[in-house]
């Protein structure tokens, strides 16, 4: 059985930036760890010899030629931001 | 070469990694069809994808697979024919997926060499442990405003070659050349410009302190040096740090500094304390990336000589010294204007001409080889003159300074400034007998056995004729008349 408290679920919520409350991460806790345990469960089948999957479609990544076929929206790409100055977006300070 | 930190309590040795990123060169971006042209218009080359929209998907760009594998092979490296595309999470302004597409373990390129050319000629080889493939974020200015930061989107998306060493290096010289050898390299290929200070290559370093022998200690990573000579200071700096934290009895925490060049110290980044958590991921946008051995073979029939074969050749075919040969290397201008002046010539005449006269002059004025006032063709010209007796070695590094002022021709220029040799037998004894006349006591000097007179007699004639005599010539004439 394995088990998240309180703190993992907290560090996990911060790093995906998603306010929880107190409650909520109790809650969560429980959650999550039912899908450990599910996944613990899927564990036990062997896979031995088998190469890991990355996707279910037997497929290959497509590949485009270099060539500039768009850009220039500037307006577009602004059009929804909520403050933009001189073509940039603007944002609460981040610096060092 | 070794270097030790000589502490208070005993000798410390550097153990250094690098992490280069480099911008691969590309008309369009990794995953998108927008521009990587530098300097436009902020948030101009930029797409729905590259800003993250949602729904949008990603299509990569076969020419950055290629550039990618043609690196690979120049650091002669092991192709991964399949490879695979992570999410690396983390959360900043100037990244607007709140992921970066990356490689994490399965990258395009595994593990290959560098060989570093030292400043004394010896050689050392660094391991490289991957190159993979990732997108740059974007542009943050935090120095518009007060309070807030403007950011651009334009380099959001460019692709990205991080290639990574294994912890090979011990001296913070050795990082300087590994530097210089992996722009080398990437220049040669065509695969990056390697400007750093346009950000083009950006490095970051991982930096610990052991005693020698010991296991290695724990690491911090100086991130984003700007240039190859802040990176050996930022090394030097870091090291010296460590050994006072350990030898005052403290533990070296794993984290991310910064250098600050103008205060000369490294100091911890905040941000960061939580970022080292990515969170990889398979991108489930992105199937796996596969090609065959044809495709790659088709790559490495594009590749040109890289530095170390140019090295050996000049070494094996024109006879020049290791030391030479490295210094005409190391940028591929060099080496090509090189080739052009050795070509039908003495090879190591035309290597002295090229470093010491011509690489001297360029160093002095403080420009680069492409911008040289001298042409291949004209230096090439001017050793011409030297070796079919037109002017003397003395009259040819006139030429060459006025070449160097001017541009010009220089056989035009001995012509117009009637530089040529005298080899009229008569018009040098003309020079002689004058000499000769004037110092009658000299004349007796010498043949009272103080032959080392002669040599003043022979700087009388030149500059009587204003250095334009054959040398030889008055030398031997000049015994004749004297002791003859």
């Amino acid at each position: 059985m394995s088990s998240l408290d309180k703190e993992t679920v907290r560090r996990i919520a911060y790093l995906s930036r998603i306010n929880v409350s107190e409650e909520g991460l109790t809650e969560l806790a429980g959650d999550l760890t039912r899908i450990l345990d599910f996944v613990e469960e899927l564990q036990e089948v062997d896979v031995e010899g088998c190469e890991p999957l990355t996707s279910v479609a037997d497929l290959t990544l497509p590949l485009r030629k270099d060539e500039v076929t768009d850009g220039n929206i500037q307006q577009k790409v602004l059009s929804n931001a909520p403050m933009t100055d001189a073509g940039c977006f603007v944002v609460p300070k981040v610096v060092e | 070469m070794t270097y030790i930190i000589e502490g208070s309590t005993g000798p410390w040795e550097i153990v250094v990694g690098l992490e280069v990123h480099c911008q691969v060169v590309s008309n369009s971006k990794l995953f998108s069809g927008a521009s990587t042209k530098f300097g436009n218009d902020a948030n101009s080359n930029v797409s729905l994808v590259d800003a993250a929209m949602p729904g949008m998907l990603p299509v990569i760009n076969a020419e950055c697979v290629r550039q990618a594998v043609k690196t690979g092979l120049g650091l002669k490296a092991q192709i991964n024919k399949e490879s695979v595309f992570s999410r690396k999470n983390y959360f900043y302004a100037d990244l607007p997926q709140g992921y970066q597409i990356s490689q994490f373990d399965k990258p395009i390129v595994g593990k290959g060499t560098i060989i570093l050319d030292m400043p004394d000629g010896t050689t050392k080889s660094v391991g490289i442990e991957r190159l993979h493939l990732e997108q740059d974020a974007g542009k943050s200015m935090h120095d518009q405003d007060p309070k807030y930061s403007h950011i651009d989107l334009n380099r959001s998306g460019v692709a990205l070659m991080e290639i990574v060493s294994d912890p090979d290096i011990r001296h913070p010289e050795e990082a300087g050349a590994y530097l210089t050898k992996l722009r080398a390299i990437v220049r040669y290929l065509g695969t990056c410009d390697g400007n750093m200070n346009e950000g083009s290559m950006r490095c970051d370093a991982n930096v610990s302190v052991r005693r020698p022998g010991e296991p290695f200690g724990t690491r911090c990573e100086i991130k984003n040096v700007n240039s190859i000579r802040f990176v050996m200071q930022a090394i030097e700096i870091e090291a010296k740090r460590q050994v006072e934290v350990l030898e005052s009895g403290g533990e070296i925490i794993q984290q991310t500094r910064l250098f600050d060049q103008r205060l000369g110290e490294t100091r911890a980044m905040r941000s960061k304390e939580m970022a080292h958590d990515y969170r990889y991921f398979p991108d489930p946008d992105l199937l796996p990336l596969v090609f065959d051995d044809a495709f790659i073979a088709e790559i490495e029939k594009t590749l040109p000589e890289l530095p170390d074969e140019k090295k050996a050749r000049f070494i094996n075919e024109n006879g020049l010294s290791a030391y030479d040969a490295g210094v005409l290397v190391a940028e591929k201008e060099k080496a090509d204007y090189y080739e052009i002046v050795a070509k039908g010539r003495d090879g190591k005449l035309a290597a002295n001409w090229v470093i010491t006269n011509l690489f001297g002059a360029l160093n002095k004025a403080e420009v680069g080889i492409a911008e040289s006032p001298v042409t291949a063709e004209n230096l090439g010209k001017l050793i011409d003159l030297i070796s079919n007796d037109t002017i003397s070695g003395r009259i040819a590094k006139d030429v060459f300074e006025i070449m160097i002022e001017t541009g010009g021709d220089p056989e035009k220029i001995v012509e117009e400034k009637g530089l040529k040799q005298i080899t009229d037998t008569g018009a040098i004894e003309t020079a002689i007998d004058e000499v000769i006349a004037a110092n009658p006591d000299k004349v007796q000097e010498i043949r009272d056995g103080k032959d080392r007179m002669l040599g003043w007699f022979v700087g009388q004639v030149m500059k009587s004729t204003g250095g334009k005599a054959n040398p030889g010539m008055v030398n031997k004439m000049l015994r004749d008349k004297i002791l003859g």
